[in-house]
């Protein structure tokens, strides 16, 4: 087989971009909830870097498993102060979630320096077992999880009540409300899980795939799962698609070395990739109707 | 009328994030150690260390370890006082200021985020020398003005490490993986490759080295999960030690050899010391800046009235550069260290050109 190719479609390669594939899937599947209940969370990645610091200090304090429910609850936390914000004091949603990433700079560094006695990185902590998965060498445990996850997000979305009900709040919260679907308990779920999501995510990246936290770590993840949420029509299985090909360019940038493509531009490509594509499909895709308004039960349309 | 003042609420919610944000940590300002000489005939030096402040077991405490030098050699000649930032650094001016105002002759700054804030000072201070240790700016090129930028022969380090790698590795492939693509990585990986290749020749053996970066912006610097995925690459294509180049970036580097049980090198700092137990069985050397004896020679030129702005380049010979040895990389080395401490000589001497660009 041409180096090339090789370089392009690998095992290694796509040993690498499965690695990859999973804080950004987790994450963006968590933008699916919120988004199809009617808000928008621009502070995904805050979320995640909150899950990153506090599921590498909850992984010291008390083992891999406890660390990514430590991420997960720091993820909820924090998401509790975007639907503090955006549901029940209905503040616009973007400034919320630019809030909370800024929050998400400042905190972890002070948190760091209290912790660690220095702002930057953690002590190495401990990690789940890895297991041994067929031509693609050792992955971590959360691989199959996030698979699991993936579709049970699909599941509960499309297929139970609690699923059309949360849509019903994104689609048209007025008719939901006339039915009697709480609208603004619906969004409070979409946040939270959405929270739990992104911070779970972020504790994969530093107890699974790296071993550490380190300040910066989280390389604007959370953004990018916001273009999979884009490009994957707010849907889980489309979000999978659309994750494959961005964690597949993240793997292209450690991967391919070739002589005719400049190295600046391979290590560009996930962005232009992000660029290129939404510019492509955002007039195919459809974001649910009501997102980003606020609610107020009983008030004239 | 609910709506207001939910919006209220709301916009003092965001504000105290913000100001949370903003501050980041409070001040912790270390204190002063001056040595209680006579200070009316004692020249004042200024320390102001990047954040963390000593026990890094990096820059900070190398540094720290040359003021202790210094204090030794000088005695009642000096009075130092060492402070740190706060814990985002937006103070760093302020202390340099501070410091020059309180009529410190000599001030340093610690490590290269100092450099554009001690430029300006320098500016504003004339009567007062500044030194910056690793920065550089480029007012350092300019006659007669009161900024030291203090470099390091960064190739020269990495020739030794890179002769290290070669002595070391039993798969002849080795590996580097350096931070921001560019000029002043780049001088590590002309020097690695060198010492590599030096060693090769002389034991007649081809080892290649398979070279990769994390980037090409500075959050190439701080991007351990990339850097973890350059290693394992490294490894898959069979090398066996990894040096990297790449600040914490590396992080990830030493994380996959240790995973995969091959030699990672660390750099600027003993990083042995900072790792866990289980990943320094992997870290056979770090490639070291010796900031202690910077600073240490700095303050005896400034006590001996020598001290003037301009650029000054610690090499193996002035004894700025150096591999770590310590307790836990001992066995790993064997008789390595007897090769180094010749090629060390021979770089001093001049009989060794390291290059400081890739061939």
């Amino acid at each position: 087989m041409p180096e090339i190719l090789v370089q392009l479609f690998g095992l290694a390669t796509i040993a690498s971009a499965i690695r990859a594939f999973v804080p950004l899937y987790l994450a963006t599947l968590g933008g699916v909830f919120n988004e199809r209940s009617g808000i928008v969370n621009i502070g995904i990645d805050g979320m995640m870097i909150f899950g990153t610091w506090f599921g590498a200090w909850g992984a010291l304090q008390w083992g891999p498993v406890a660390g990514l429910l430590t991420a997960v609850a720091a993820g909820v936390a924090v998401a509790a102060i975007h639907g503090m914000a955006t549901i029940t004091f209905r503040v616009d949603h973007i400034v919320s979630g630019v809030a909370i990433n800024i929050l998400a700079i400042g905190m972890p560094r002070f948190l760091s320096i209290v912790a660690y006695g220095q702002g930057t990185q953690s002590p190495q902590v401990p990690s789940l077992p890895k297991i041994d998965l067929p031509g693609l060498g050792e992955q971590s445990i959360m691989v199959p999880v996030t698979v699991l996850l993936g579709f049970g997000a699909w599941f509960v979305l499309t297929r139970t009540i609690f699923g059309l009900r949360l849509r019903s709040a994104g689609e048209n919260p007025r008719a939901a409300e006339s039915l009697g679907v709480r609208v603004r308990g619906q969004r409070w779920a979409g946040v939270l899980i959405s929270g739990g999501f992104a911070g779970l995510a972020g504790g994969y990246l530093s107890i699974e795939l790296v071993g550490l936290y380190r300040e910066g770590m989280n390389q604007g993840r959370g953004f990018i799962a916001l273009a999979a949420l884009i490009l994957g029509n707010w849907s889980p299985i489309g979000a999978a698609f659309a994750c494959l090909l961005f964690a597949w360019t993240e793997a292209l940038t450690v991967f391919l070395r070739v002589d005719w493509i400049n190295n600046a531009f391979i290590q560009s490509l996930p962005y232009i990739v992000t660029l290129v594509v939404l510019a492509l499909f955002f007039r195919r895709v459809r974001p649910p109707k009501a997102v980003g308004q606020a609610y107020e039960a009983g008030s004239p349309v | 009328m609910r709506g207001v003042r939910g919006v209220r609420v709301g916009a003092l919610i965001l504000a105290l994030g913000l100001v949370v944000a903003a501050c980041g940590g409070g001040d912790d300002e270390g204190g002063d150690a001056g040595t209680g000489g006579d200070t009316a005939e004692a020249k004042q030096v200024g320390v102001v260390y990047d954040i963390g402040g000593r026990g890094d077991q990096s820059f900070n405490d190398s540094a720290g370890a040359g003021l202790d030098a210094a204090k030794q050699e000088q005695g009642s000649k000096v009075e130092i006082k060492e402070i740190e930032p706060n814990a985002d650094g937006s103070n760093r001016k302020e202390l340099l200021d501070s410091l020059a105002d309180e009529g410190y002759g000599l001030v340093f700054g610690i490590g290269f985020l100092f450099s554009e804030d001690i430029a300006k000072s320098a500016t504003e201070s004339p009567d007062t020398t500044f030194a910056v240790i690793d920065g550089f700016a480029d007012s350092c090129l300019e006659k007669d003005q009161n900024l030291l930028c203090i470099g390091f022969k960064e190739e020269e380090g990495s020739f030794l490490v890179g002769a290290a790698a070669a002595l070391k590795t039993e798969s002849n492939t080795v590996g580097f993986v350096g931070g921001l693509e560019g000029d002043l990585i780049k001088k590590f990986q002309a020097g690695y490759e060198a010492g590599v290749k030096y060693i090769a020749d002389q034991e007649g053996k081809q080892v290649k080295v398979l070279v990769d970066y994390a980037g090409n912006t500075p959050e190439a610097f701080r991007n351990p999960a990339k850097g973890k995925e350059l290693a394992l690459k490294q490894i898959g294509q069979g090398a066996d030690v990894i040096y990297h180049a790449s600040g914490g970036t590396g992080a990830g580097v030493i994380s996959a050899a240790a995973s995969k049980q091959v030699y990672a090198i660390g750099v600027d700092s003993d990083q042995s010391l900072t790792a866990s137990e289980a990943e320094r069985k992997w870290i056979l050397t770090s490639m070291l800046k010796r900031v202690d004896n910077a600073v240490q020679q700095t303050i005896g030129a400034y006590v001996g009235g020598t001290v003037a702005g301009g650029i000054q380049t610690f090499g193996l010979k002035e004894g700025g550069i150096d591999y770590a040895q310590n307790e836990y990389n001992k066995e790993l080395l064997g008789d390595i260290p007897t090769t180094l401490d010749e090629l060390k000589q021979k770089i001093a001497d001049g009989e060794i050109k390291v290059p400081d660009k890739p061939a």
